[in-house]
């Protein structure tokens, strides 16, 4: 009994109970429903082995959509407890462990994989490529986000979750004072899926600078590429600095190194700078596509080309760059002194500056426009104005001296939510309802749509505004409660009652999704928002190898221009096109990976070698395969265009 | 779009009833620093309105002006690829502002990491404060009294905190005071307030330690200097010494009430600081221990 | 995609070649910045040792200057077969490559027992603060080369069987673009851990 100990919960309650027996039923569920319905072979042959950009791409929007489920009643449960005064909803120990897991889980295993999956499936479409540089290791990328984000996700039914906030500071994150295999979970969880996201940055780096289509030069090239660009380049330099960080927080928690502890010269600091050296590129990589997503949308919509393209590129360059040279505006008030802060501040305010040229782009992109307020372009004209409100914060907390009150305070935690939703939530909503018709051949409800857009927007502000005053009275960040004297109540309760609003907001959403998957009609045009870029001179569905010819592009806008002119993207003969094969080892190996990660939570060393050994075969594997994918014949290419073009 | 307008006016009117009409804490400053803080976040509050406001503004021109209903059917809007005229503007005016705040920026960081101005020749009081899960432990080496959970502080006098802790880092708050700054195991940090107006204030722990942080409070009474000797010299005669035993019971996680003790705990939990444990970044005078930072060098 | 482009050197000839070589440099990119991070902790920690030894007190210069020697000997021994790899000399590339592992091989023994020596005279990785990256720098770059010494196992005998193709040309490239930057932080460790720690 000694051995299954470790895996008991060590603050368990009566919702840790029911969650693990829905978790439970669910996976009997799935399990006795693939059986009943024999579609494991389906599953295998297309899901699970699949090497195409439009099926990882589709993979990784629904583990974002469910994640966005599990992080939002995290947050409900938070402003459940803190809307009353010393509430007793949820204890300390259990609103801590909500607060870190919604931080982590709506950053890591919603916000990273939705960009992806936008990323994913339409980057390729528009540069004019049949799919990524490197397909195989785009499949292996999926698998270890996957497999990360489900050994995060069973910490709080096996275990016990990590409760040391998301950023898992030291001395706290450590042995002594965080003593349950938690921050385990979150130091090796966030490591796997970490690994997946910088194998996903060289490879959309290496697709967009060497498999672009004739006549796409890199000033070309539709905007939302450019966003991917620059986001993958701040992956590559970012997520090693992750890495390392990780790894000394899981050797000072499993082998008693010294890097952060607080004797034999452990500096705690040190996990801070290197946390944020990491965690300011990463917000980064979070806004850029969404910013890509913005221009594509806003241009589509206004019927309009994209104002000052080479500004918006350049800007999103030097945001790229500056990104880097800010990180130390997290921990203002950790004692490095004047200079320091006043160097950092200089930095941090200076990159409102490329982001306050997009703004002033996007505005003019709807001047002498024809503005259409579809779903998507109610959202994007939503996160104008709220996401300035969360800009100019930034460049207020920037001020260090100032910081120094607001810092940790729900001040902070107002500025950084209103950034990240009408940032980066809002375009995710907005980039899915835009390319949903693309990815899956029927479009969304515009109605239950437009419903959905004004209780999450109105909602979002009425959740979000009252922390600005609550941080400036006193309230500090990540308290579970709070007594009736400070006053905190009354600004906590419109908290509340906005975050209801934001539930009902998300659950329209999901509600539009089966709804529109029952009822929509599919015989949609190829191009119904008659869009602007590449992605939409594909057929609905997009077939396996994308464009049957390869398109000849010689403008920003080549798909618009060839409308108005009436000419055509695509010249020449059908010729047999070379595609890779699908392949089950990037999901095996990520099984193993899982299994490693699992065992090394809970110190279980020799399933760790073995697992280890195991991933290492399929490495070699790897290297003495020969595979040189398969054709697809020109007769092949024929049949499927016909058919697409007749439906 | 209008509507977004009447909604942030019924925010705005809503919120500033809902703090109960009393200021707030930190816009509602009782020492210099505070003081300094306050009046750059009013600074930058108009500041980034005036931005709101434009872009507000603009936004609902293009949206009212510009939407399809009020186009004709076969209106086909312009090609414009942009203007290096305006996107000038649009970059030098937020440079300007950007610099203008930096100069701000960097003044307020000086005035908040020295000793507030014309205090500089007083005598500061010392006063180390230390944090353990989940209570602060007040120093007073002067004085030689030591206060648990609460602070009793002369007005008009530099005060000088030396921060650090026993266990995860934390952050001694009072906001109506001045900022915050971290306390943390491996080093001492300095922070300089002086409180101009007598009376009670709040203090707390600001960076998240675990369980018992969200009680990590502390009460903070400012009052006349006479007021405050008087109180120490009562101390002195009524409250018991602080032994080892104690200290160390005090240490175990937990919240303590307000306790009073003579003799401080600076012998039992030394501040660290030399190059094994940590090194000082504070602008103020050498630590007391024996190692320090020219030492640290000299061992190269 | 399998256009042959006779004009440049085996390894550049496919387009997916130039494609894996580009990722390739791309990852270099990367590992910069993770020995960058690790060195920035090493000077970080460097004077952190707790209770324990200090650099100067624990590093031998004649292991380390061995270890030198070899890496660097075995980076130019690769040189010399991406050379007669363009010459298309399947034997030599062979023998080049099994020397550059076996000198691999010698430049980890000497590491290991250099580690063994660390934790018999109580500098192990549990010490201090300074112990732990020093070990842990030096450890994940003996892991890099170790896990270097199966690829270019692996590569030899792909060699052996099928001869040297543009994909097989590539693979060799691009491993031994790996050992060169191994080696590139090697001279990086060897001045700034251990000749800096000993002055």
């Amino acid at each position: 009994m000694n051995f299954f100990d470790r895996f008991a919960i060590p603050h368990p309650n009566i919702a840790i109970y029911a969650s693990m027996v829905a978790i439970g039923m669910t996976v009997i569920a799935i399990i006795a429903g693939l059986t009943y319905f024999k579609k494991w072979g389906y599953l295998w042959r297309e899901w699970l082995t699949t090497v195409d950009h439009k099926r990882i791409g589709i993979m990784y929007l629904l583990s974002a959509l469910l994640m966005l489920f599990r992080g939002g009643v995290d947050a409900i449960m938070m402003r459940a407890q803190t809307a009353v005064p010393d509430n007793t909803l949820l204890d300390a120990q259990h609103y801590n462990e909500v607060f870190t897991t919604h931080g982590i889980v709506m950053i890591i295993f919603m916000a990273m994989p939705f960009i992806y999956a936008l990323m994913n499936f339409v980057v390729p479409l528009q540069i004019g490529a049949r799919d990524v540089a490197f397909p195989r290791l785009n499949a292996l990328s999926f698998w270890l986000f996957f497999m990360g984000a489900m050994l995060f996700n069973i910490s709080f039914v096996i275990g016990g979750s990590p409760d040391a906030g998301w950023t898992s500071y030291f001395p706290l994150a450590g042995n002594k004072l965080s003593e349950s295999v938690g921050t385990n979970y979150y130091m090796i969880a966030l490591q796997i899926a970490g690994l997946g996201t910088l194998l996903s940055g060289i490879n959309f780096i290496t697709t967009i600078l060497k498999m672009r289509a004739p006549g796409i030069t890199l000033m070309k090239m539709p905007i939302f590429t450019w966003s991917a660009l620059t986001a993958n380049a701040i992956v590559v330099f970012a997520f090693p600095v992750l890495t390392v960080a990780l790894l000394m927080g899981t050797m000072d928690r499993l082998f008693g190194t010294n890097f952060f502890t607080t004797t034999n010269g452990g500096m705690d600091m040190l996990w801070a700078n290197l946390f944020w050296v990491w965690g300011h590129p990463e917000v980064y990589i979070l806004i850029l596509p969404a910013f890509g997503v913005y221009s594509e949308i806003i241009s589509t919509f206004a019927r309009r080309n994209l104002y000052g393209y080479k500004s918006m590129v350049v800007s999103m360059v030097i945001i790229s760059f500056l990104s880097f040279l800010v990180w130390t505006h997290h921990f203002f008030t950790m004692g490095q002194g004047a200079l320091t802060n006043s160097i950092f501040s200089i930095t941090t305010m200076a990159i409102g500056i490329p982001t306050g040229i997009k703004i002033f782009n996007w505005l003019l992109t709807l001047w002498k426009g024809k503005i259409d307020f579809t779903v998507p372009m109610l959202y994007s004209v939503g996160f104008i104005p709220i996401f300035t409100i969360g800009g100019v914060t930034g460049v207020m907390l920037g001020m260090s001296a100032a910081d120094y009150q607001y810092h940790n305070t729900m001040f902070l935690v107002a500025h950084f939510h209103y950034t990240i939703i009408p940032g980066v939530v809002f375009a995710m909503i907005a980039g899915l309802t835009y390319w949903w018709p693309k990815m899956f051949g029927f479009m969304l409800n515009e109605r239950i749509g437009k419903w959905a857009f004004w209780f999450i927007a109105i909602s979002f502000n009425v959740t979000f505004f009252p922390m600005f005053f609550a941080g400036l009275n006193g309230q500090a960040r990540r308290m579970y409660t709070y007594s009736t004297s400070t006053g905190f109540g009354p600004l906590n309760l419109l908290s509340f009652i906005g975050a209801i609003g934001l539930a009902v907001g998300f659950g329209l959403l999901v509600y539009n999704i089966y709804y529109s998957f029952r009822y929509a009609s599919r015989n949609i045009s190829s191009d119904p928002w008659d869009a602007r870029s590449l992605e939409w001179a594909t057929h609905n569905p997009v077939p396996a190898y994308n464009f049957a010819i390869i398109p000849e592009a010689d403008s920003i806008e080549a798909f618009w221009d060839a409308k108005q002119k009436g000419s055509s993207l695509f010249k020449g003969e059908y010729k047999k096109i070379h595609m890779p094969n699908n392949s089950g080892v990037p999901f095996i190996m990520s099984c193993l990976i899982f299994t490693w990660g699992f065992s090394f939570v809970f110190s279980m060393w020799i399933p760790v070698v073995i697992t280890t050994l195991g991933v290492f075969v399929c490495m070699a594997h790897r290297s003495f395969e020969i595979d040189h994918g398969h054709y697809i014949s020109v007769e092949e290419i024929e049949e499927t265009e016909n058919e697409l073009r007749g439906a | 779009m209008k509507k977004n307008w009447a909604k942030l006016t019924i925010f705005f009117s809503t919120i500033a009833m809902l703090t109960g009409c009393k200021p707030l804490m930190v816009l509602d400053p009782k020492g210099p620093q505070a003081q300094t803080q306050a009046k750059d976040i009013m600074l930058s509050i108009s500041i980034m309105s005036f931005i709101i406001l434009v872009v507000f503004v603009m936004l609902a021109y293009m949206l009212v002006k510009y939407r399809a209903s009020k186009q004709s059917k076969d209106y086909k809007p312009p090609y414009i690829k942009g203007s290096a005229v305006v996107e000038s503007i649009c970059v030098g005016i937020p440079v300007l502002i950007i610099a203008f705040l930096s100069i701000v920026s960097v003044q307020s960081n000086n005035k908040v990491e020295s000793i507030p101005k014309g205090y500089e020749h007083e005598k500061p009081l010392i006063i180390y404060a230390t944090s353990s899960d989940w209570k602060w432990h007040f120093s007073y080496p002067e004085e030689n009294i030591e206060t648990v959970n609460y602070l009793y502080i002369p007005t008009d006098r530099p005060l000088e905190f030396k921060l650090y802790s026993d266990g995860p880092i934390t952050s001694f708050w009072i906001p109506q005071l001045g900022g915050q700054k971290y306390a943390m195991s491996d080093m001492v940090t300095t922070l300089n307030l002086v409180a101009d107006v007598p009376g009670e204030y709040m203090g707390r722990n600001a960076n998240f330690s675990g369980k018992g942080f969200a009680e990590n409070t502390f009460d903070v009474k400012a009052m006349p200097e006479s007021n405050f000797e008087e109180w120490v010299k009562d101390v002195k005669k009524t409250a018991k010494p602080l032994t080892k035993d104690k200290f160390t019971e005090l240490l175990e996680p937990g919240h303590l009430g307000q306790l009073t003790f003579t003799g401080t705990h600076l012998k039992y939990l030394p501040p660290k600081t030399g190059e094994n444990g940590g090194h000082n970044h504070s602008s103020s005078d050498v630590p007391k221990n024996s190692n320090n930072e020219h030492a640290d060098h000299m061992n190269h | 995609m399998m256009k042959i482009d006779n004009s440049l050197p085996l390894e550049y000839k496919t387009e997916q070649n130039q494609i894996n070589i580009l990722g390739f440099w791309i990852f270099l990119g990367a590992e910069i910045m993770l020995f960058g991070t690790l060195f920035a902790s090493y000077f970080t920690l460097v004077n952190r040792t707790g209770n324990g030894p200090t650099g100067a007190e624990i590093f031998e210069i004649t292991p380390v200057l061995i270890e030198t020697i070899v890496l660097l000997t075995s980076s130019f021994i690769i040189g010399l077969g991406i050379h007669a790899m363009r010459l298309g000399k399947k034997t030599a590339v062979m023998i080049f490559f099994a020397i550059t592992l076996l000198l691999g091989l010698v430049f980890l023994s000497f590491e290991i027992s250099e580690f063994v020596h660390y934790v018999h005279i109580g500098a192990g990785l549990q010490t201090s603060a300074f112990t732990a990256i020093l070990l842990t720098t030096l450890g994940i770059h003996g892991a890099h080369v170790t896990l270097g010494f199966f690829w270019g196992l692996f590569i030899i005998l792909q060699i052996k069987k099928r001869g040297l193709t543009p994909e097989i040309a590539n693979k060799s490239f691009i491993f031994s673009l790996y050992w060169h930057f191994l080696d590139v932080v090697w001279i990086f460790i060897f001045s700034f851990v251990y000749l800096k720690g000993m002055m």
